[in-house]
């Protein structure tokens, strides 16, 4: 079972476009949408939601407010700034948590001399198994401002591999995050190639050089694809030069096409409607399959 | 006033936004960079580095003499970052989110904390802007701690530019926190109106005053502005889609310097920034 996952260090190169056009090329496919704080997939690829999962991730200390003595010790001993200190009425007389700063730690419910910190589970978002017209599809949604992104990718990736297993599919197409942080990590480790989309800017060279030692960091064979390579053919060409001396495969390039925004509007992939940019991409997919041997 | 700039889509222009506000407003500009993943600021501002530092978090160093393997640390570690099966723990620095707890479990004072680095903070000077850059280490995996450690140079003196990282998670809120005001820059696209949404909810959550730039108009369609419109969220500025800016960010230019007319469109975003902070 091969899994091809698409990444790019900076954000907004085209990684899902060219994800769902890819996965329009492939033969039965498993999608699956790894960017769970920001997923797009969905939009192109119109899943039916067969079966929708909570996602429940790490603790959330909470304080009992009738059990507190307001001693103040969980204040002292929290090292994320999530405690908060009584107000001044006789109804916050309490000490308090803040969701958004607690980590789950608890350290304070341990030491809570009077023992009035619980620690609960926390929801984090969900996450699906639908069907879309291509195949199955597994993508999340993480709770606005959650922690645990690299958890529910691991969930996702997970699911995938069952269903590519149960279903006899060869190959699963992931879309992963930007950035080069713990969701990043979760959703390249153990793949079998990643496919890294950058753009020809000065922007895209620098993260471009982060992403590849990342990839080399975790030993996972890549590949380098130039989107909108012709707005700046200069760069373009440093970046595959870069890009070979840093041990990667280049790829193929996609040239600016204003259509790829307009199909993207149409709920279509690129390689679904008449754009030239879909035709780079058929390209891109042909040295994909010889790179597999596929 | 600290002003951050976010995005729930990645690519929709932060770093464009953030470092040509902070060129031209002019005096005691202070901009964060806390895309600590991919930090881009320093690309477009240039300048000299003044100052770097090694950016650490505390981890649990074992002493192995005092312990006798016992596991209460790996037993209390909500991370795993600690695991002990009957023998000396071993740490997984990676997973460690540095809360002390492994240190106070332990019977023995076995386990004391040592600075495990992470990434750097360096500050820059370039004209009447001053850089602070987070750049976290190739293979680490955690974010926030290295935010707060940019966002430990804030200086209340100056005006705050905070460029965020994209998405709705951690990393977005660690940097967000505390914030005087959100920018959330959006294109007119499908995939920009559903990050948006996103960011939205994220920064009501959090209870931060927020506002959109919109990038590139003229591509996609209207759907940001009616979006804006039935949520009440002021529009602050919009940008067309000029393939001008795109390539002067391709080589690395400043759009204000290179095409005169946006900087008339950022002096007219300055002046209702500072507005908005004189009715806060």
């Amino acid at each position: 079972m091969n899994e091809l996952v698409i990444i790019s260090g900076k954000g907004g190169t085209g990684k899902t476009s060219i994800a769902a056009s890819l996965a329009i090329l492939a033969e039965r496919p498993v999608v699956a949408d790894c960017d769970v704080d920001a997923p797009d997939l969905h939009l192109l690829l119109e899943p039916r939601v067969e079966k929708a999962h909570r996602f429940l991730a790490g603790l959330q200390a909470t304080i009992r407010q009738q059990d507190c003595m307001a001693c103040g010790k969980c204040l002292a001993l929290c090292r994320f700034d999530a405690i908060r200190p009584p107000g001044r009425s006789a109804a916050q007389a309490a000490f308090s948590v803040d969701p958004i700063g607690c980590e789950g730690c608890g350290v304070c419910a341990r030491w809570c001399p009077a023992k009035a910190i619980d620690m609960l589970q926390r929801d984090c978002g969900q996450w699906f198994v639908s069907r879309t017209r291509i195949g199955p599809m597994v993508h999340a949604q993480l709770s606005a401002a959650s922690e645990n992104s690299g958890k529910l990718v691991a969930t996702v990736r997970d699911a995938a591999r069952k269903i590519a297993q149960a279903e006899d599919r060869r190959l699963i197409i992931v879309d992963g995050p930007p950035g080069i942080g713990c969701p990043v990590i979760a959703s390249v480790t153990g793949a079998t190639r990643v496919l890294i989309v950058t753009e020809p800017t000065v922007t895209g060279e620098h993260d471009l050089e982060r992403v590849i030692a990342l990839t080399n960091h975790f030993a996972i064979p890549s590949a380098v694809c130039v989107n909108k390579w012709d707005l700046n053919a200069q760069v373009t060409e440093r970046i595959e030069e870069r890009a070979r001396q840093l041990g990667t495969r280049v790829l193929g390039r996609i040239r600016y096409d204003p259509k790829v925004t307009s199909a993207q509007v149409a709920q279509k992939a690129a390689v679904e409607t008449d754009t030239q940019a879909g035709e780079d991409i058929r390209n891109l997919w042909r040295g994909l399959k010889g790179d597999w041997g596929a | 006033m600290i002003l951050a700039i976010a995005s729930g889509k990645g690519g929709t222009g932060k770093t464009t936004i953030a470092v040509n506000l902070a060129w031209v407003w002019g005096q005691n500009v202070q901009l964060l960079d806390c895309d600590v993943e991919e930090p881009n600021a320093q690309l477009f501002i240039k300048g000299t580095c003044i100052c770097q530092e090694v950016a650490s978090i505390p981890v649990p160093s074992v002493d192995e003499s005092a312990c006798d393997g016992c596991g209460e640390c790996g037993r209390f570690c909500a991370y795993h970052a600690i695991v002990s099966l009957g023998t000396k723990p071993i740490v997984f620095p990676d997973m460690c989110h540095g809360c002390g707890g492994c240190m106070m479990v332990c019977p023995k004072q076995a386990i004391t904390e040592a600075g495990y680095r992470i990434g750097t903070v360096e500050v820059f000077e370039s004209g009447q802007v001053r850089l602070v850059q987070g750049r976290l280490d190739v293979g680490r995996p955690m974010a926030p701690p290295l935010i707060r450690a940019v966002k430990a140079k804030i200086d209340r003196q100056r005006q705050v530019i905070l460029d965020a990282p994209p998405g709705t998670s951690c990393p977005v809120v660690a940097a967000v926190r505390g914030c005087d005001l959100v920018l959330l820059v959006t294109e007119p696209t499908p995939f920009g109106l559903n990050d948006l949404r996103l960011a939205v909810q994220m920064v009501r959550g959090l209870g931060l005053a927020h506002a959109v730039v919109i990038n590139r108009v003229g591509i996609g369609d209207d759907r940001i502005h009616r979006f804006c419109q039935e949520e009440g969220i002021p529009i602050l500025l919009e940008l067309r889609e000029d393939r001008r800016i795109a390539q002067a960010y391709s080589r690395g230019e400043l759009a204000v310097d290179v095409l005169p007319e946006y900087g008339r469109s950022f002096e007219a975003l300055v002046e209702k920034l500072s507005d908005l902070a004189l009715s806060a």
